[in-house]
């Protein structure tokens, strides 16, 4: 009888451990969402921060956060894109391949600090890109290939090979089968990955500090000429994103409401977290529905 | 009459070739399983390839359009008009275009009807609308397939049968005009129904093509070939042509693989 | 006839094709192996010069536990990295003990108990807590953690033991989703084996899963360790950022991290204030290493066990 007391005990400490883990995550997001969704208003969302004094809003960090979210998917998409074509299709068995697969481990698990830190190094120093869009999206690219070559890889991976057959049988190339009817086949599972990962690169702050810089200049959302200095879209500019203004006004800030504009802000990063967690669920179940209508 | 180890039916010079091949061995890293194949395939004939599982048919299949490139080791000869296709000069992909391949399982790609079709000419230069609707037309009607989807050409190929969906993919192959047509079990996967649809398909379609076909079913390849080749542990020990093979054997192992004994 | 033949021995526009993007996207490949090299250049030219151009001895670098590097003692600047090391293994290791039971447990309740729950809401809280940014957490640890700290223990409230609070959260996911692998790897024959033998559930979890998966689960804790030891921010906003040798656990202290991210962008670049914050950072990236290599230990060990 003893081992079924054990028994019983174990699984109630099991119930209980799970129990405390689902309560952190409902703690954690009914804290921000209390405390930060007071603070969301239209006005909070659109305008600029102020760096002494209460009232400001976070309407620049929050188009830098997604202009270099797009700058920063725009550029991995494809480097991914060709490098797990070829690790899935190309590459055969043997050490160089698994040689090259490990590097893309080390990246991945490398710390995103250090990622920063290099991108300061190369982008921002070497090729005197100084603190902007264009080295903050470059640092981002590394620190967001290697997870996105993977789950590229994984989706590819997914598709039989009977249509890779197929392709070949009929005097395709294989980078035809593979463009033309293997990625697309792939495409829902290549969306969810992209928006999971979009949603890492959106709460991103550590690979930022030293390479899209730490402030944010007033931006004239008239101008759309990418050249002009004060234009949103100039790639030029240092973009303070709304990740790295919850650290730096947590750890240097001298405006009164900081607690409150964090929480705001932190509020908005996580409900943007959410939404693309959901939407990958979503995009993901839609799309195979859609390919595999009627069968 | 079964005193030969190994019996191959020879071929006067008149009858023309569609393949022929000489000193054939196929490793997959050190096991041979492919070690004597010289075969010689006559045009616009229906030639089977029968065996045991693990005899080496479907490698030999696979090998002759060279599928099997980066996963089997092909050494030896491969002739088709003249040409050694087994060589380095070859260009897969043009030749592929001439000798195509149906696969075991139903692969249709998850695309239309129409363009499951299309997208192979597509990739070989044909894009005259006029011209690949024809083709489409004329592939499926000798595939047998046009009477039951003409109408729904747009429609996924992913929601055709697994008859429908094999059908689509011989009609697929046969419009790009091939010259030969290698079939890789291509029943296996399919209802008696849609066997007895697809055989007949076939044996249309050898007015225009030379088949190949590995089969595990005796019997339908007793009722759609002209030839057959007997696989085992990777030679070929009796060709001849089929009605011969299956009422007289020259081979004692071949009695045995049809009558049941073996495999 | 002879259209064929010279149509199959000349290029065709698929080989072509085939060539190019056989290239391109081996060049995409390459791209990203010139990246990985790239940093380790980078950093480690960094990162070397505090010893090779500031005479700076790697042993009272390593063993060194003052980090003053504007002062200057017998010529060397004061540059020991053992408060910030020692911070940084302390805060790891114990975030990663304090994470393990709750992982150890999440997880099977969502291979051995549970499954349906596990699917249905377990699953997704991991998702969630691995999805949000370290900034959030750094924020939580700063209003909630630090004061909560402040109130039970006095002082500030920053310092390590704050520090592994957070940790703990952020690691926790990782460490769970991949025990969770583990323990589906161990095949369900096993299990009905046990429980055949009249083991009960806890028996066979115990005794029989636990034990089969344990080399996963070693990776698990190796997964986790990693990240905590590379985590910044969030640590950085909760520690206290005294490069002081720790104390105790709810003073103020540092990790690599923590000083890192303040101090690169308060020195100038090829100084010696500079030089010895990259030494750090090539602390952190053979850390990094090191933690790679144990996992393809484990699992190496694990592959000649079976």
């Amino acid at each position: 009888m003893n081992a079924k007391r054990y028994d019983k005990l174990a699984t109630g400490l099991l119930y209980t451990i799970a129990g405390i883990v689902v309560l952190i995550l409902l703690l954690l997001l009914g804290f921000i969402i209390i405390r930060g969704l007071p603070q969301l208003s239209w006005s909070f969302l659109t305008t600029p921060s102020r760096a002494f004094t209460a009232g400001g809003g976070i309407g620049i960090q929050l188009f830098n956060s997604i202009y270099l979210l797009i700058l920063t998917m725009l550029i991995s998409m494809p480097i991914a894109l060709g490098a797990s074509i070829y690790l899935n299709e190309y590459a055969k068995p043997g050490k160089v391949t698994s040689i090259i697969r490990t590097m893309i481990e080390i990246l991945s698990s490398l710390p995103s600090v250090v990622v920063g830190l290099f991108g300061f190094l190369l982008f921002v120093v070497q090729f005197g890109l100084s603190f902007s869009i264009l080295s903050g999206a470059l640092a981002l690219t590394v620190f967001n290939l290697p997870l996105l070559t993977r789950s590229i890889e994984d989706a590819l991976k997914s598709i039989s090979n009977d249509q890779r057959n197929g392709g070949l049988a009929l005097g395709i190339s294989k980078w035809e089968t593979v463009t033309k009817i293997i990625l697309p086949a792939a495409v829902p599972s290549i969306v969810s990955g992209l928006i999971l990962s979009a949603g890492r690169v959106f709460g991103e702050a550590a690979a930022l500090i030293y390479t899209a810089g730490q402030s944010a200049p007033a931006l004239n959302f008239a101008n759309w000429n990418p050249f002009d200095i004060d234009s949103p879209l100039n790639p030029m500019r240092p973009a303070e994103t709304l990740a790295v203004h919850i650290w730096k006004i947590n750890s240097e800030g001298i405006m009164p409401d900081s607690s409150a504009v964090s929480a705001g802000a932190a509020a908005v990063l996580i409900i943007v977290v959410l939404i693309f967690n959901l939407l990958a669920r979503w995009i993901g179940r839609l799309l195979f529905k859609r390919l595999t209508a009627g069968s | 009459m079964q005193t030969k180890d190994r019996y191959i039916q020879q071929f006067d010079e008149t009858q023309e070739m569609a393949l022929t091949t000489k000193n054939l061995h196929i490793y997959y890293g050190d096991f041979e399983a492919i070690s004597e194949a010289d075969l010689q395939i006559p045009r616009f004939k229906i030639t089977a390839l029968i065996g045991a599982s693990g005899s080496g048919k479907s490698t030999f299949l696979r090998s002759l359009n060279r599928m099997n490139d980066n996963v089997a080791d092909v050494k030896g000869e491969i002739w088709y008009r003249d040409l050694n296709l087994n060589s380095k000069e070859i260009d897969v992909y043009a030749m592929r275009r001439q000798i195509g391949m149906v696969f075991q399982r139903p692969n249709p790609f998850p695309k239309s009807i129409y363009e499951n079709i299309t997208f192979a000419l597509e990739r070989h230069g044909i894009t005259d609308k006029k011209e690949l609707a024809e083709r489409v037309e004329t592939s499926l009607k000798q595939a047998a397939l046009w009477e039951e989807v003409k109408d729904k050409l747009n429609q996924s190929a992913l929601a055709l049968s697994g008859g429908q969906a094999q059908r689509l993919c011989i009609a697929r192959a046969i419009a790009l005009q091939p010259d030969i047509l290698l079939l890789d079990e291509p029943a296996s996967a399919l209802d008696p129904i849609s066997t007895a649809q697809l055989e007949e398909t076939l044996v249309n379609l050898k007015q225009h093509y030379t088949i190949v076909i590995v089969t595990h079913n005796l019997p339908q390849a007793a009722r759609i070939s002209d030839y057959t080749a007997h696989f085992s542990q990777g030679k070929v020990i009796e060709f001849n042509n089929t009605k011969e093979t299956f009422t007289d054997p020259k081979v004692k192992l071949t009695n045995d693989y049809i009558s049941g004994d073996f495999g | 006839m002879d259209k064929i033949r010279e149509s199959i021995l000349t290029k065709s526009h698929a080989s072509k094709l085939e060539r190019r993007g056989k290239i391109i996207s081996f060049m995409c490949l390459g791209g990203i192996c010139l990246i990985v090299l790239a940093i380790f250049i980078f950093i480690a030219y960094r990162g070397l010069a505090t010893f090779t151009s500031d005479h700076v001895s790697i042993f009272k670098f390593l063993g060194g536990t003052k980090w003053n590097p504007e002062v200057t003692e017998n010529g060397h600047p004061l540059v020991g990295a053992l408060p910030m090391i020692t911070g940084s293994f302390l805060i790891t290791i114990l975030a990663t003990l304090l994470a393990l039971p709750f992982a150890i447990g999440t997880a099977l309740m969502m291979t051995d108990i549970t499954p349906k729950m596990g699917t249905r809401i377990l699953q997704p809280v991991l998702e969630l807590l691995v999805g949000i940014p370290s900034v959030v957490y750094g924020f939580v640890g700063l209003t909630v953690v630090v004061p909560f700290m402040r109130s039970i223990f006095g002082g500030s409230g920053f310092g390590i033991l704050a520090g592994t609070f957070v940790l703990f959260v952020m690691v926790l996911p990782t460490i769970t989703s991949m025990t969770v692998d583990a323990l589906k790897s161990v095949p369900k024959d096993y299990r009905s084996a046990s429980l055949a033998l009249g083991a009960t559930r806890w028996q066979t979890i115990y005794k029989v899963v636990l034990r089969t998966a344990t080399p996963g689960i070693l990776t698990a804790i190796v997964f986790g360790m990693a990240r905590a030891f590379g985590e910044a921010l969030a640590v950085q906003m909760v520690v206290g950022n005294a490069a002081l040798m720790p104390t105790s656990l709810v003073a103020p202290a540092s990790t690599l991290t923590s000083v890192l991210t303040t101090g690169i962008g308060n020195t100038v670049l090829g100084t010696v204030q500079n030089d010895a914050l990259w030494s750090l950072a090539l602390i952190l990236l053979l850390m990094s290493l090191a933690f790679n290599l144990a996992i393809h230990l484990i699992a190496k060990r694990g592959e000649l066990k079976r």
